[in-house]
């Protein structure tokens, strides 16, 4: 796939919102592919985390938010413990998931959820689930 | 010893069965845990842009109610309020400008100055009551259970506001149950995501997680799975009855709160521990260790 790349779009304003949303200097990340290796949510994944980071790095935040990666993070924290470069990555998939509901909605549809599997959940897992994607 | 306690509304909903060990649980040791006044949910997810101050205003009203009744401690059992809470209370020490405008939102006679301290019971157990008096309550004890303990993410990431164990080799779940009589199995993943709420959404996703915790979990040769995340006890317990309907053959594994192995270590009745809830029935497996209900076979 042939992806041009520009200054403008590497200092977008869309790259700027991201790291003040989520607090993380995207640069910092040297791609070690340490958080991708131990992301226990990474066969789900379209895009491995710290391709999403390159992706947001490159100035291609359409294509990160593009990305199902975003929505199978669990915030489970594994990355960030183990980044050797303190990235928290956490934070930077919830300004993406945060950046993709403003743009195109909701992630969930309650109308659409399994009614016998709900009668089922506890309720942290809804509350979790709605904060994570729904604004 | 004495502390509020968070109650967290899965616990006096889904997971009663872990409230109502674990007070039995503390009652046993000498700890007495009452509940927090006019607690509310503290939002089960710490909320992780910068810009999201709202979010913190209900885990942060609860540690303003602790301080307002005079407590210096808020105990919690369910790890992902813990969690919650506690990474609140952090976060609100290192950000006074934050701390100040919700001190302003939430209108309290005394505004919150972070002294509150949020533990988890785990910590309570092992360091305030000590697991040397915790082995000598542990009659009759779990008789040499094999149990897996595992911690999830909650009570374990970020480690530097955690600060509860090792977010790699963690072990204080295995001290306790090894101070109960259990033999405590050595197997991986134990700090390894369940899927959490991914189960709401992406079951494919989560299951594959979970499955992963269970099948370590089961080699290493546990009859119970420990834990002290309603959602994790969910998240294990449910993938069975599913594997259970798909393969016949299937070995269940049980997903039992920690506190719900004290309890029956400490001899309490188990009635109202509802382990008829679980969708993998844990008492053929603790019948069949002589461990139930204080009733030991020979
Ligand atoms: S572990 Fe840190 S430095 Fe390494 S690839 Fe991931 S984010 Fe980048
Ligand atoms: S926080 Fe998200 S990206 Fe990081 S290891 Fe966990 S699931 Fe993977
Ligand atoms: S973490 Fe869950 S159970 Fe605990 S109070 Fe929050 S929403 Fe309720
Ligand atoms: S393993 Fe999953 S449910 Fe359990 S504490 Fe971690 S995120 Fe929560």
């Amino acid at each position: 796939m042939r992806v041009t790349i520009s200054v403008e779009q590497v200092r977008s304003e869309w790259v700027r919102r991201i790291e003040e949303v989520s607090g993380q200097d995207v640069m910092a990340c040297y791609h070690c592919g340490k958080c991708s290796a131990g992301c226990p949510a990474a066969e789900a994944m379209d895009l491995l985390p710290n391709q999403i980071i390159r992706l947001v790095q490159l100035g291609q935040v359409e294509r990160a938010l593009e990305s199902q990666t975003i929505w199978y993070c669990a915030a489970c924290q594994t990355c960030y413990a183990r980044c050797p470069k303190g990235v928290d990555l956490p934070r930077l998939m919830e300004a993406l998931r945060e950046l993709a509901m403003q743009k195109r909605g909701d992630h969930l549809e309650i109308a659409r959820l399994d009614v016998q599997a709900l009668a089922e959940f506890p309720q942290q897992a809804f509350i979790a689930g709605f904060r994570k994607y729904t604004t | 010893m004495r502390y509020f306690y968070f109650p967290g509304c899965t616990l006096e909903t889904k997971a009663v069965g872990f409230n109502r060990s674990a007070k039995e649980a503390a009652g046993a040791l000498g700890v007495e845990l009452v509940t927090l006044p006019e607690w509310n949910c503290c939002g089960a997810t710490f909320p992780l842009s910068t810009d999201n101050v709202l979010d913190l205003a209900g885990p942060a009203r609860n540690l303003v109610s602790t301080a307002e009744a005079g407590g210096d401690t808020l105990a919690v059992a369910c790890a992902t309020c813990f969690n919650v809470l506690r990474r609140t209370n952090h976060f609100l020490r290192k950000h006074p400008d934050t701390l100040e405008k919700l001190n302003a939102f939430l209108e309290r006679p005394q505004p919150y100055a972070g002294q509150v301290e949020v533990r988890h019971l785990l910590d309570i157990f092992v360091h305030d009551v000590g697991l040397e008096a915790i082995r000598r309550r542990a009659v009759p004890g779990l008789g040499g259970l094999r149990v897996a303990a595992y911690y999830g993410c909650m009570l374990l990431r970020p480690a530097d506001e955690i600060a509860l164990d090792d977010p790699e080799r963690p072990g204080i779940m295995d001290a306790l149950l090894a101070a109960l009589g259990a033999e405590v199995v050595d197997y991986p993943h134990r700090g390894e995501c369940c899927g959490a709420y991914l189960t709401v959404k992406s079951p494919e996703a989560s299951m594959p997680m979970s499955y992963r915790i269970l099948s370590a979990a089961g080699r290493a040769g546990a009859q119970v799975l420990a834990t002290a995340c309603p959602l994790c006890q969910f998240n294990l317990d449910w993938l069975q009855a599913r594997l259970r309907q798909q393969y016949a053959s299937y070995q269940p594994l049980p997903v039992m709160y920690f506190t719900q192995l004290m309890g029956l270590a400490f001899g309490l009745d188990p009635a109202g521990y509802g382990f008829e809830q679980h969708y993998v029935d844990p008492r053929p497996a603790l019948a069949q260790a002589g461990v139930l209900g204080g009733i030991r076979s020979p």
